[in-house]
């Protein structure tokens, strides 16, 4: 037994939707095509341009969701409405990094769209942590300012595809591997130092904000820190302080991340199973004056690896023979049900189910075999 | 008992190599080294377990958290880019990857040229970066024979001393990168387990 227990797909789309609608989330139900303009406007938006797309009946080019946050910003009207809190339970469709197939996925997520204070930040990202409290016993939630390491890349001469390919090192933690990459470029010996120091950093809040502190060199940093600073009193002020880590490393899916980013984790699965953060840059884009804040929790990725703390498969079974006639078996059944208990009928015992009780048939009855 | 970390060694010389390393600093298990057909050795007391794969999966194990901890090629990890942190650079198993051949095949530009290699990741990132096309063709191992068979004009391979490429009248024309032996680790072990691998990583550093 590992001590940790995980919830399957299908029951952690039920406890998620619940949480989302208790704290005042409307359900955002979506048409299950788009047209494919959306996403050839909004390439850079994508982590992939591979979209299944096919013709309608009027031959438009109507495509499979990849993304569920485009089409519910597409829809985002007068700002007289803002704020808008909403939630979702959608299939995407993605290529995968290591299939190179396309895969429908199960996304389940919030989004925040209005003006966003120090309030909104902290809501959504409580609930990010509750998110995973619901679906496991053992989880993190990584933090990460975006501004934070854009402001140190700053004071760069960088250009965008050296910038890139930093991240990229960043985001594997690479610190040898910067060193020989930006002394290749042309940064001050200082500046590199403090580049390989970041993407070191990793920790509970308190050790790692010191850490980041002494790598400020302008304004946009400190604000940076500042604004996790204030995140994470925040969570801390409501028991959530043990399980944020501040992580500079991670790196989100999709590029239309700005400012506060963050990742969940949960022990036993070895891959992101909650991605979200700010995206202003994405409204800005689409032409709507707001800004954003959301995630998605990615379902599927539990199914293949959900650890459950019950050993039974149901309650009861439920024996009978040709002997004990349909009615009383159908009575027996219920007598079972309104206690409130699962129960599998059978006629004979089936090796694979585990049941806590079985019961069979007697005087019309049922009666417990020991 | 506090959990195990696994460690992904890669078979061969390397991985005897790094697990010498991980002996040194304190994470014994000597029954890895022997000649048994054990496939999983653990040291309950330390709370390691070491396990041989073939080198190119190492990335693998360790990408799906079967592995928490790896040691891995820099070239392995060119070629098939697993998601994990590559934390630390070991400095062992130290070569170049490099575009050979003989004098002057890689100056063809009349035609696509042909390149020989087990790395085609590598070799197409490589020649795409110069605007070259290229003809790859795939091969598992002994790539040296295919210039001498005219089936290549250039091979793209690991070079460590050059020795085979000398006796082949062939050389290293071009150097793509320099490799050595990594440390990687699964980007949710290094979460959950993070206070092992910190002890780890700083005591490889400092080396004792």
């Amino acid at each position: 037994m590992n001590g940790f227990c995980i919830e399957s797909g299908e029951n952690a789309v039920l406890k998620l939707t619940n949480l989302y609608e208790k704290y005042g989330y409307g359900k955002f139900k979506m048409s299950k095509f788009e047209e494919y303009d959306l996403y050839a406007e909004n390439k850079s938006f994508l982590k992939s341009e591979n979209v299944i797309t096919f013709s309608d009946l009027s031959g438009k080019l109507l495509a499979l969701k990849p993304d569920v946050t485009l089409s519910i910003v597409k829809n985002v009207k007068s700002s007289a409405q803002m704020p808008y809190k909403l939630y979702y339970n959608e299939k995407v469709y993605r290529v995968l990094r290591e299939s190179k197939d396309y895969k429908e996925i199960t996304q389940v997520g919030l989004e925040y769209i209005g003006q966003i204070d120090l309030y909104t930040v902290f809501e959504v990202l409580s609930l990010a942590v509750q998110s995973l409290k619901a679906v496991s016993t053992s989880y993190i939630l990584d933090i990460s300012n975006l501004r934070f390491i854009n402001g140190l890349l700053d004071e760069t001469p960088l250009s965008a595809a050296q910038r890139e390919k930093i991240c990229e090192l960043i985001s594997h933690r690479s610190a040898h591997e910067l060193q020989a990459y930006c002394s290749q470029c042309d940064i001050k010996t200082a500046l590199i130092s403090k580049i390989s120091a970041l993407s070191g950093i990793y920790g509970s809040f308190e050790k790692a904000l010191t850490l980041a502190r002494g790598l400020v060199v302008n304004k946009s940093m400190s604000e940076a820190l500042t604004e996790l600073e204030k995140v994470y009193e925040l969570l801390k002020g409501f028991g959530m302080g043990e399980c944020v880590n501040l992580d500079f490393s991670i790196v989100n899916d999709v590029s239309y991340y700005n400012g506060i980013i963050f990742q969940g984790f949960i022990e036993g699965v070895p891959a992101v199973v909650l991605s979200g953060g700010r995206y202003d840059n994405l409204l800005k884009k689409l032409g709507k004056d707001s800004q954003a804040i959301g995630f998605a929790v990615y379902t599927d990725i539990l199914d293949s690896y959900f650890v459950s703390d019950d050993p039974y498969d149901i309650d009861c079974v439920l024996l009978y023979s040709d002997n004990d006639d349909a009615f009383s078996v159908g009575k027996a059944a219920a007598a079972i049900l309104s206690k409130g208990k699962s129960i599998s009928v059978q006629k004979n015992i089936v090796k694979d189910i585990k049941a806590k009780q079985y019961y069979r048939i007697k005087n019309r009855e049922a009666v417990e075999i020991v | 008992m506090s959990e195990l970390l696994n460690i992904a060694l890669p078979k061969g010389r390397l991985g005897e190599k790094s697990y010498a390393q991980f002996d040194k600093i304190g994470y014994s298990c000597p029954e890895v080294l022997e000649n048994n057909r054990k496939l999983i050795f653990e040291n309950d007391d330390l709370g390691v377990r070491y396990f041989w794969v073939k080198p190119s999966d190492v990335g693998k194990y360790v990408e799906r958290g079967a592995a928490d901890i790896g040691v891995v090629g820099k070239d392995i990890l060119l070629e098939y880019r697993p998601d994990v942190y590559e934390l630390f650079d070991l400095g062992m198993g130290k070569c170049r990857m490099v575009v050979a051949g003989f004098a002057g095949s890689n100056k063809i530009t009349k035609r696509a040229l042909r390149v020989a290699t087990s790395f085609p990741n590598i070799a197409r990132d490589y020649y795409s970066k110069q605007s070259r096309e290229i003809d790859i063709i795939k091969l598992s191992g002994s790539v040296e024979i295919a210039p001498l068979l005219k089936m290549a004009d250039v091979i793209v391979d690991i070079v460590e001393t050059g020795t085979t490429l000398k006796e082949n009248n062939l050389e290293a024309l071009e150097d793509i990168v320099e490799i050595s032996a990594r440390l990687i680790a699964n980007k949710v072990s290094f979460k959950f387990k993070n206070k092992k691998i910190d002890e780890i990583i700083s005591k490889l550093k400092s080396g004792v």
